[in-house]
């Protein structure tokens, strides 16, 4: 059986968007993922927590999708996991329903690469920045994936951009015809650094 | 004065009507009365603007109360029509029945002979349909269980009149029989009953096809050709065809109205053909009041003083009990019996027509009709009157005597919560604290309602909320909050004044609906005031957005900030809503409130909106960087 991607995309602002905008365009009518849009979802964060189990349930893989706010996610990705990770379901003694499932982020910042990093303005790098969500994916007996990440999205062209957007196609199909040399991938700091090889 | 001129007339007719319907309105008399009066003023005996052609106008006008039988008709589905057959055949049979009962023997007493009293007695047992329904529907009270018995009763005697015209010649001494009244012969006269009745059955059967089969595509054509003028006309035509159509197989052109109007009440262009009709049957009852008002003969008054108001005083008291009566067997709560006694007890314009008819047939002596009509006309002036009294004077202390027949007060259970008003939007308020575990004492006012309610199984308690003893009783002094979801704006006001002087220590969250009543009420000193549409009003709003394509989040923000920013602006408004006295002022306050409001919405959506998770300015920063290289 092929596996199945859930990407929750969480964009406050998404009227204002640009590079996500061209990112996600073509995410919903992909065959093998389910694309849910987490602010028109619950625009009152009213999360509807057995729906999301049951849709987490489902997928192998799960995509956070976000810009990033304050070396964080945007809050209702926040209430989500406040939400719908429950104590007994998704942790804990009897929490095994996400065991052996991936977690994944798609990161956009509005900084350069070299301010992530000890001699940079934001002195951690990206994926130390995710150590709680590394952890998150961890008690909940998940394989955390390193993030993908767009750097300083606010100068990037539309050819740019769009280069973006296909790579991280090519990425979701990688993982849906089980092509991701996973031990590999575990060892990069981005999953960015995959892509060429895909190429191939 | 008298002059032939067509609009001399007009422009008498309709000076009266818009002199005196706003000053009777500004009084609170209601408009009926308004017309009344300013028909008494014009008529014959005092100003002389109208003289005997007024007899002719109110045959003319009568056309209004047609009108008003087919507009009912258009808001009563057959199905609904059928669940009202016990009240129209009970209570309307028994009310004519009895009145004509107890009206024959006091014509016999009297000295007329058995036949004239009998005449009298069903012509004086109808009461007036345009009276009432135009009263009924000007305070908002056809919906009540009192309005909707009356219309059932009315609707009885309007079917009642047709026999009743059958009979009359027959109760002549001499067997003279006439036609019915004016010109109008039956075409049918000359049947025997059984076929009168077949062609009846027959042409209601007819018209039931023809609205369904032949009106609708008519007036689906008609519509197309999107002139206005066509489709009204259209419309008086098909009321004045059924009119006439009934005239000529002798059934009360009104009822016959009634009845196309229920045909058509589910038809598509049930509302179209109501906003049509609706000026028309205004301005020909107005009129109508206005020739009632005119026909009072103030020469008999004063020349026969104490049988006239004797006559008068009989035909109310006696009426009037005799509904009381009937409602009470029929087990009608007792304020809505007085609504229905109060609005019923009067003789109407088929008293009029069957009268002259009773007269054109030598059944009654003609200084009899006379007398009998002028006896008519003043109840008919008096009845607005007793609906005032009965609305102002005798219902507010009504809730009283009721309460205490209906629940013991000490058995009423304490909670925190105490709602007044069990309707649309006290209901919602009960339903969410009970889904949330806290439980509310209801109070309400209308004794049917809370009987109804207490049959689901619902603990509702019956009683007026401004009454210091039922609070009491209702737990006041140990309760927290106090809702108050009534749309009665003197009742609000009056529970706020005493919570204020007896039980101090309660929050009141009170539902306003209005502009001005929201003011009064924040004077008035509550804790906070719900405006009774603007939620759904907002979530309209948010919803067109969303449908426009805006992001379901970001409207939710704004519509957030609008409803604060809206808020915030109310209470200021009520601050300083007080600094200016005259009318003018407050409007002119009111548009520059309103401006303030936009303006201020307008402020907002440069500074705040759009620096909601904004990159502008970080965008620029980055350029300049990326240039210093």
């Amino acid at each position: 059986m092929k596996p199945r991607i859930l990407i929750l995309f969480a964009h406050p602002a998404f009227e204002k968007s640009r590079v996500n905008r061209v990112l996600i365009q073509n995410l919903a009518s992909m065959e093998g993922i389910t694309f849910r849009d987490l602010y028109q979802e619950y625009p009152d964060f009213d999360i509807h927590v057995p729906n999301e189990k049951a849709l987490l349930e489902a997928h192998e893989l799960l995509v956070f999708h976000y810009p990033m706010y304050w070396y964080s996610t945007p809050s209702l990705i926040k209430e989500y996991l406040d939400l719908v990770l429950e104590h007994g379901w998704a942790y804990g003694m009897k929490g095994n329903a996400l065991q052996g499932k991936y977690m994944m982020h798609v990161i956009t910042t509005g900084a350069q690469e070299k301010t992530y990093g000890k001699a940079g303005s934001n002195h951690f790098t990206i994926r130390q920045l995710l150590a709680p969500m590394e952890q998150t994916a961890s008690l909940c007996k998940m394989h955390f994936l390193p993030p993908f990440v767009v750097y300083g999205s606010l100068l990037k062209t539309e050819q740019e951009i769009d280069a973006f957007r296909h790579d991280l196609e090519l990425l979701y199909h990688a993982f849906l015809d089980k092509v991701i040399d996973f031990e590999k991938a575990a060892k990069v700091s981005c999953l960015n650094s995959l892509i060429p090889e895909l190429k191939k | 004065m008298q002059q032939g001129n067509f609009l001399f007339q007009a422009f008498i007719y309709l000076l009266a009507a818009v002199v005196s319907v706003p000053v009777a309105k500004r009084l609170g008399l209601g408009s009926v009365l308004g017309y009344l009066l300013a028909g008494v003023i014009m008529g014959p005996f005092i100003l002389g603007f109208i003289g005997d052609e007024g007899q002719d106008i109110m045959h003319f006008a009568e056309f209004g109360v047609v009108m008003m039988l087919f507009l009912i008709g258009l808001e009563l589905q057959p199905a609904k029509l059928w669940r009202l057959r016990i009240p129209i055949l009970g209570l309307g049979g028994a009310q004519v029945g009895v009145t004509t009962l107890v009206f024959t023997p006091v014509g016999i007493a009297l000295g007329l002979p058995w036949q004239a009293s009998l005449a009298i007695g069903l012509a004086l047992a109808l009461s007036s349909t345009a009276l009432v329904m135009q009263s009924l529907a000007e305070k908002n009270l056809t919906k009540t269980i009192g309005g909707r018995n009356a219309f059932s009763v009315l609707l009885f005697q309007d079917i009642a009149v047709i026999p009743i015209l059958a009979i009359l010649p027959l109760l002549a001494p001499s067997n003279v029989v006439e036609s019915l009244p004016g010109n109008s012969f039956s075409w049918i006269e000359s049947f025997p009953f059984w076929a009168k009745t077949l062609v009846v059955i027959g042409v209601f059967a007819g018209f039931f096809f023809i609205g369904k089969y032949l009106i609708r595509p008519l007036f689906h054509v008609i519509a197309k050709t999107r002139l206005t003028e066509i489709f009204t006309a259209a419309a008086l035509l098909l009321i004045i065809g059924t009119a006439l159509l009934m005239t000529k197989i002798g059934v009360s052109p009104a009822l016959g109205a009634f009845m196309a109007g229920v045909m058509l009440a589910q038809s598509e262009y049930r509302h179209e053909l109501e906003t049509n009709i609706l000026p028309f049957k205004g301005l020909l009852l107005g009129l109508f009041f206005i020739s009632v008002g005119a026909s009072l003969n103030l020469r008999l008054l004063t020349a026969e003083p104490i049988l006239v108001f004797s006559l008068v005083g009989a035909l109310i008291v006696l009426k009037f009990i005799i509904l009381m009566v009937i409602g009470r067997i029929f087990k009608m709560k007792a304020d809505s019996t007085l609504l229905f006694a109060f609005s019923l007890a009067q003789g109407g314009e088929f008293a009029f027509i069957l009268l002259s008819f009773a007269l054109q047939n030598n059944v009654i002596p003609s200084e009899v009709v006379e007398i009998l009509i002028a006896v008519t006309v003043i109840t008919m002036l008096l009845t607005p009157v007793f609906m005032l009294i009965n609305e102002r004077l005798i219902q507010p202390r009504f809730g009283t005597k009721e309460k205490e027949d209906e629940v013991d007060e000490s058995g009423i259970e304490k909670n925190s919560v105490i709602i007044a008003g069990f309707g649309n939007m006290g209901s919602v308020v009960g339903r969410f604290l009970q889904a949330n575990g806290v439980k509310a004492t209801f109070l309400d006012i209308d004794a049917d309602n809370v009987e109804l309610l207490r049959k689901l199984g619902i603990k509702v308690y019956y009683g007026d909320a401004s009454r210091r003893s039922l609070l009491q009783a209702a737990g006041a002094e140990e309760a927290e909050l106090l809702i108050i979801t009534l749309n009665d704006l003197d009742k609000t006001l009056a529970i706020v004044d005493t919570v204020h002087k007896y039980f101090p220590h309660l929050t009141i969250l009170s539902r306003a609906s209005g502009w001005e009543s929201v003011y009064d009420i924040i004077d008035a000193g509550v804790h906070d005031v719900y405006r009774e549409n603007f939620d759904s009003a907002l979530h309209m709003g948010k919803d067109a957005l969303i449908k426009l394509g805006f992001r379901a989040f970001q409207v939710s923000r704004a519509s957030k900030r609008f409803a604060k920013h809206d808020k915030m602006a109310l209470y200021e408004f009520a601050k300083t809503r007080h600094d200016h006295n005259s009318h003018l002022n407050k409007i002119r306050t009111h548009f520059e409130e309103l401006e303030k409001l936009i303006q201020r919405e307008q402020e907002d959506k440069h500074q705040h909106k759009n620096l909601d998770w904004d990159t502008l300015s970080r965008v620029t920063e980055q350029k300049q960087l990326a240039r210093k290289k």
